[in-house]
């Protein structure tokens, strides 16, 4: 509890994102109002799934702990699908925009690429599925309280900021391959992304087992970390390039003999 | 106590979205032609915000478009316009909530009302207090459109030393005594010491700025950053003076009579907005908030757009109290004169009416103060956001004056409605078992 476990759940949780916000995003006016409009496409699917699970439990007996703990499952489950169906919905609306951009403008070439969109997009899902994960959670850790005293575990509050980590960072290469697929008609590389959505989330139900959830949670994430890179155009000697100083591209915009 | 509609009036005229001279931009006036705001004795300013201003502007904006600018909107130049805009109404959504997350001053229901809502609501019965809410609507959007029809009267008969003054009145006693209110909460929720002749100091030198920066010259950021404060004060005001149910309803009504007002040929902020064209004046400037400065070949001085909102915006809160309606806009109007002549290569930037931040401020600072959610507050952020976003397209679209409130408003109102009763408890029991979505 205390200051210092908000500081530092809340930097666990969103750091990386806020980085990667500030480095890349924020510079550029587009990319900030795609990423605004990923963040309100996943609160429309939130609220739909909510409103689905909530009138599921109206009508349901609500005293049975086991069947409002089936409905809430039943709930993830349909708040992962209508996510992805969501995240397809806005490429479709930015596939549709980008050809009437294109032909409004006078240029020849898009401002923003698909692949910068599916970035950004990716981010701005990311961004608000953690902070609706979180913040409450976050909220609460700065007042006073005892975790766990009722027998529950002691690691809630860093377990969630890692989870919420898991999630931003996920999202974002879901969007950057889920994009990818989309233009390349991959529709196998399609499922894959929707089921392992599905898979991190239902490795969640054996919490507060965190070594069943974080865990397998992780090594997807750095999966789908690396596909994401092959996807975006990288490659093992782009990286060592990269890491190594010698890209002579990127030395030449940046202005830097070697 | 009871504070009069005046603020109310200057809201509406504060409310609009007014493209500043932008031969490229079409722009978006929205005027609310809002009273300028009376300073009310019982705190409850409302400012008035006035859409006139853009008159002045918008026609300097199509006198000055002539020759060689394009029409076409290139997407980055409008993609950094919203941008423009985005970051004020975040910074002053940011202070209301942390301020009423933190002054608990600001969400005591105190048993004092303003006199534009004289019902009262009763917590008891369900039917009679909103019966009591549509009345207390019915009463203040009145007295808005009676402020605004009553300022496009005395624009019309150029009694602009009236609203000058009124202006100045509203925004002296928005700088001074709604900062000093402010600050004596933040003190008492802090517990810090203060001693009154450090306190004088403090406020006199704020007041004295802000009022030399809204209504003079000033640097742009000082004037910006002014007139955030003060639409922070006035949404702090009203969410503190307004009764629960009232507000909403409040909300939905200002936002249909935006529409109305900006949008019909006959609606009073229309006429403002072409009056103002045909005298070839801008129109209040002290109540909209601009991005941008347009410094114009071998003028003086700048324009100092912020501040015309600034004074409309506190016009509107004087009155309030006073009960009288004076339109400050008028006065404002004169000051903004960033004759657009001389077309500057400048980026013009973009207007939004002073009205239409306290409004958006109004609508989270609601959402934070009912329940502990932060989720809530976020959709509402998010929402008023997006609909920002479209409004700026619709404008880039139609190229004319567009009232900023409807779409943000009713984005704010859905999302807060639909989050606080159904993603609420999804959320609280996914959180309770740790799931993750």
């Amino acid at each position: 509890m205390t200051v210092a476990v908000f500081f530092g759940c809340t930097f666990i949780a969103f750091g990386p994102a806020v980085a990667l916000f500030l480095f890349t995003i924020a510079k550029d006016p587009l990319r900030v109002i795609f990423l605004i409009a990923g963040a309100f496409f996943w609160l429309v699917s939130l609220l739909l799934s909510s409103l689905v699970w909530f009138i599921t439990v109206q009508i349901s007996n609500k005293n049975s702990a086991s069947q409002q703990r089936g409905l809430l499952i039943f709930g993830v489950v349909l708040s992962v699908m209508l996510q992805e169906t969501f995240r397809y919905g806005y490429y479709r609306l930015l596939k549709k925009a980008n050809e009437g951009l294109l032909a409004l403008s006078q240029e020849d070439t898009m401002p923003i690429s698909m692949r910068q969109l599916a970035y950004v997009s990716g981010l701005g899902f990311g961004f608000m599925s953690g902070a609706f994960s979180v913040v409450n959670i976050l909220s609460d850790s700065l007042g006073p309280g005892t975790v766990g005293i009722h027998g529950d575990s002691q690691h809630y509050f860093i377990s969630s900021a890692f989870m919420t980590l898991a999630i931003i960072l996920l999202h974002m290469f879901w969007g950057v391959v889920f994009f990818e697929s989309c233009e390349r008609q991959r529709w196998w590389a399609l499922g894959a992304v929707v089921i392992s959505h599905l898979v991190v989330s239902c490795l969640t139900f054996v919490n507060p087992h965190y070594q069943g959830s974080l865990i397998p949670t992780y090594i997807i994430l750095s999966v789908m970390a690396a596909w994401a890179y092959l996807c975006a155009g990288g490659s093992l000697r782009n990286l060592k390039l990269c890491l190594t100083c010698k890209d002579k591209d990127f030395l030449l915009a940046n202005h830097r003999p070697r | 106590m009871n504070t009069s509609d005046s603020e109310e009036d200057s809201y509406n005229e504060r409310s609009a979205l007014v493209q500043s001279e932008s031969p490229t931009i079409p722009s978006y006036n929205q005027d609310h032609d809002m009273s300028l705001p009376q300073e009310t004795d019982t705190k409850r300013r409302r400012p008035v915000s006035s859409v006139l201003d853009e008159p002045g502007p918008v026609e300097q904006e199509r006198a000055s478009t002539p020759d060689g600018e394009e029409e076409e909107l290139t997407l980055k130049y409008g993609a950094k316009h919203v941008i423009m805009l985005f970051i004020p109404v975040t910074l002053c959504m940011v202070v209301v909530v942390a301020t009423i997350k933190s002054v608990s001053f600001y969400t005591e229901k105190s048993s004092q009302r303003l006199i534009y809502t004289p019902f009262e609501e009763d917590p008891n019965s369900v039917g009679q207090r909103l019966l009591n809410s549509f009345l207390n609507t019915i009463v203040m959007i009145s007295v808005i459109v009676v402020m605004t029809i009553i300022l496009v009267v005395l624009y019309k008969y150029r009694c602009y030393k009236f609203i000058h003054g009124w202006l100045i009145l509203s925004s002296l006693m928005l700088l001074f005594w709604f900062s000093f209110m402010y600050l004596g909460e933040v003190f008492k929720t802090y517990n810090v010491a203060m001693d009154y002749p450090t306190l004088v100091m403090i406020v006199w030198n704020f007041g004295v700025v802000g009022m030399i920066c809204i209504h003079w010259k000033g640097p742009l950021r000082l004037q910006q950053a002014y007139l955030i404060v003060i639409s922070a004060l006035m949404a702090l005001i009203f969410i503190k003076y307004l009764p629960e149910w009232s507000a909403w309803v409040i909300l939905g009504a200002i936002s249909v009579y935006d529409l109305i007002a900006v949008l019909c040929p006959k609606g009073p902020l229309r006429m403002l907005v072409e009056t103002a064209q045909e005298r070839n004046e801008p129109i209040f400037p002290a109540l909209i908030y601009s991005s941008a400065m347009v410094w114009m070949v071998g003028m003086a001085d700048s324009s100092n757009p912020d501040s015309a909102d600034e004074r409309q915006r506190n016009e509107g809160g004087a009155r309030a109290q006073e009960g009288v309606e004076s339109e400050d806009d008028v006065a404002q109007g004169g000051r903004r004169q960033y004759s657009a002549e001389e077309d500057l290569e400048e980026d013009r930037g973009v207007k939004l009416g002073l009205g239409d931040f306290i409004f958006y401020s109004v609508l989270v600072g609601k959402a934070a103060a009912t329940g502990g959610d932060w989720n809530t507050t976020l959709a509402c952020f998010v929402a008023i956001l997006i609909g920002l976003c479209l409004t700026l397209l619709l404008l880039a679209i139609f190229k004319k004056a567009l009232p900023a409130l409807p779409i943000s408003i009713t984005f704010g109102l859905v999302f807060y409605f639909s989050t606080d009763n159904l993603v609420r408890p999804f959320m609280d029991s996914l959180a309770a078992h740790q799931y993750y979505i």
